[in-house]
């Protein structure tokens, strides 16, 4: 408040307040993708064809980046603009409604879930880019990546189809008067960004506090729509082939902790990493 | 086939990743030629990369393209991608070449592999899934094809000599809608998904006013620092330093880990490095079972210990 120390500038700060009371008017209109992932406890095994993971005794959730950072910054924003809607969307069958619902718990307003099992992140940016086309949202976010294929490439297929500018690992984000200024991650450091217009942004540690659902929004979420959108056609770009489970690494060499110096001997001679 | 490769500037110096890619270019290109593409001002003389294998070096250098927009790059790309007749195109799975890869790969309509970590065999290219629990391979089935590379997938090998950059003037440089408004560099110099050596510290350090001991020993060995989720959850260690499942994946070559009981979480991000030291004072932590050396005892003090044996060891060396 330092700057309003002078008795005259009170007129200014009131306008100040005042601005600020206004610009809680503003309405928020957030898309945010949701997807789901394997418990991350899940011990990994494959089909015997070792193309798809073996869901046999997994436990299923909203993918984490997806859930605490994207999702939660999206309810925050619509909270403090006072008017708006948190749409969820995912690319998926029947069985992820469950997933939908938990997303929808946190307090997404209302769900839509295009109806295709997708084989690639290009497969949900395709499907999920035509439908949300056209319809009035100020940004779309994404997770930073889903869990289980890591690929980070939903959000900026999605923005490229758009045509809308993609920001991926923002770990802030403000919107005020319909101007967005966010972190981003530069490999070594953030910058702060201002973007024109609507963006796809992706979500990571630092742009918000997981929020645990409570009865109330469990309850809610129980009568919120989840409306199933047909999917288009598509053409498979890659497929998946081949999944294995990595080395087991031998046995651990012990060694004693009064002798660092041949710890170091090994890393340089055995281990090459000296 | 014709390969592109965009090298990412960092503070105006081509980024380490460069090397590798270039190399990895040249082994996946055959009897293929291997283009670099810089886009921006470079501090550096690029011609350098030609040792690396780059047969053809482009570079736009407008003062539009000081700031990175990831679609206006990746436009760019798609362009000299399509000038200079290549099949496939190559960049780094890195902060920036997540913000390209994609871009290219729809507007060039390619297939994309995100996050390589090998040569293909034939069109099935090696990635990881499942946050490093598991590997497999990616078939693409189209054409035209972009890769992200991970990070310190393959050792890079000088093969060539220096070529003359040539100036590129694309057909248009599309206006960014993002502005910079400040820059705020991280203190350590080495960004920790690059990072050949990493030391990592987990709760068992006791607080932050201990980081000391990880930093000194990452000095000595030029590693990057990292830790365990709790640890940036708590607010000891800044957030970009968490890896694990939900943090950062790293491969680098030596990861040292101190402190940190090993859950499956945190291994998600981690057991793919080459080799992996763990010190923790329980000989039943599961992080052991991952590990290449194990030193079962107390962080506070064998961290100064092995920091003083490298010292010696280099001192020995030199
Ligand atoms: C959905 C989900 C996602 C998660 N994602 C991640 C993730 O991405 N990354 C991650 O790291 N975790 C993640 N976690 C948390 C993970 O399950 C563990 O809780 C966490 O990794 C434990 O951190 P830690 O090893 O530092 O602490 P602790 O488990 O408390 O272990 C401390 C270790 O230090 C040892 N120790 C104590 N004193 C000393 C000493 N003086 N010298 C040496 N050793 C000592 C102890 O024996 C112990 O093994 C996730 C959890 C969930 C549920
Ligand atoms: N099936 C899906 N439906 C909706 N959104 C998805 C789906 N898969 C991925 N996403 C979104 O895209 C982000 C990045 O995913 P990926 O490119 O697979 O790492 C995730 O964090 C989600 O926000």
């Amino acid at each position: 408040m330092q700057k309003y120390r002078l008795k005259r500038d009170l007129c200014t700060f009131v306008l100040h307040v005042l601005g600020h009371a206004k610009s809680k008017k503003s309405v928020m209109n957030i898309l945010v993708c949701i997807a789901k992932a394997p418990d991350t406890t899940t011990k990994i095994k494959f089909n015997s064809e070792g193309n798809a993971l073996d869901g046999n005794g997994v436990t299923w959730i909203v993918n984490p980046s997806d859930e605490w950072y994207a999702l939660v910054r999206a309810l925050e924003l619509k909270e403090a603009a006072g008017q708006g809607k948190v749409t969820i969307v995912t690319v998926g069958t029947a069985d992820d409604d469950s997933i939908v619902r938990k997303a929808l718990a946190v307090g997404a307003d209302e769900a839509f879930r295009i109806n295709l099992s997708p084989e690639s992140a290009a497969s949900v940016a395709e499907q999920i880019a035509p439908w949300a086309k056209g319809q009035p949202f100020d940004f779309i976010l994404t997770g930073k990546e889903t869990i289980d294929f890591n690929g980070s490439v939903v959000g900026g297929l999605l923005a490229a189809h758009l045509d809308w500018p993609y920001i991926p690992l923002i770990e802030k984000l403000n919107v005020e008067n319909g101007r967005a200024t966010m972190f981003r991650d530069i490999g070594g450091g953030t910058e702060e960004i201002e973007v024109n217009g609507p963006f796809v942004a992706s979500a990571t540690k630092g742009l918000a506090e997981q929020r645990i659902p409570n009865m109330r929004g469990i309850m809610a979420a129980r009568t919120k729509p989840i409306t199933v959108v047909e999917p288009q056609s598509y053409s498979a770009k890659i497929e998946y082939l081949e999944f294995t489970l990595p080395q087991e690494k031998g046995a651990c060499k012990i060694i004693d902790p009064n002798n660092m110096d041949e710890l170091v001997r090994l890393l340089h001679s055995e281990a090459k990493a000296l | 086939m014709n390969v592109l490769v965009y090298i990412d500037l960092q503070n105006g110096r081509p980024r380490k990743s460069s090397a590798e890619l270039l190399t990895y270019a040249q082994k996946l290109s055959g009897a293929g030629s291997v283009t670099a593409l810089v886009l921006g001002h470079s501090l550096e003389d690029l011609s350098a990369l030609g040792s690396f294998g780059a047969q053809r070096i482009l570079q736009v250098s407008t003062p539009e393209l000081t700031h990175f927009d990831g679609l206006v790059f990746g436009q760019l790309i798609s362009e000299a991608a399509q000038f200079t007749g290549s099949q496939a195109v190559l960049l780094s799975f890195d902060h920036s070449g997540k913000a390209i890869a994609p871009v290219v790969a729809a507007k060039w309509s390619a297939g994309l592999v995100a996050g390589a970590t090998g040569l293909p065999q034939g069109t099935r290219y090696p990635v990881k899934a499942f946050s490093g629990k598991a590997l497999a391979k990616v078939n693409v089935l189209t054409e035209k094809i972009v890769v992200a590379l991970t990070p310190n997938s393959i050792p890079s090998e000088k093969n060539g000599s220096s070529v003359a950059v040539e100036s590129w003037i694309p057909s248009e440089i599309p206006a960014s809608k993002i502005k910079v408004l400040s820059v705020n560099k991280n203190t350590t110099d080495i960004p920790l998904p690059e990072a050949e050596k990493v030391v990592s510290g987990g709760r068992g350090l006791k607080g932050p006013e201990n980081w000391g001991l990880i930093e000194d020993l990452a000095k000595e060995l030029g590693a990057a620092t990292a830790c365990s989720r709790p640890v940036s959850d708590i607010g000891w260690r800044p957030h970009h330093e968490h890896v694990g499942q939900t943090g950062i994946t790293i491969r680098p070559n030596l990861y040292i880990a101190a402190g940190i009981s090993g859950a499956i979480q945190h291994l998600a991000g981690v057991n793919s490095s080459k080799t992996i030291v763990v010190i923790n004072t329980d000989a039943e932590a599961p992080f052991f079972k991952a590990a290449d050396y194990g030193v079962v005892g107390d962080a506070f003090e064998v961290l100064p210990k092995l920091t003083q044996a490298i010292k010696k060891f280099k001192a020995d060396q030199a």
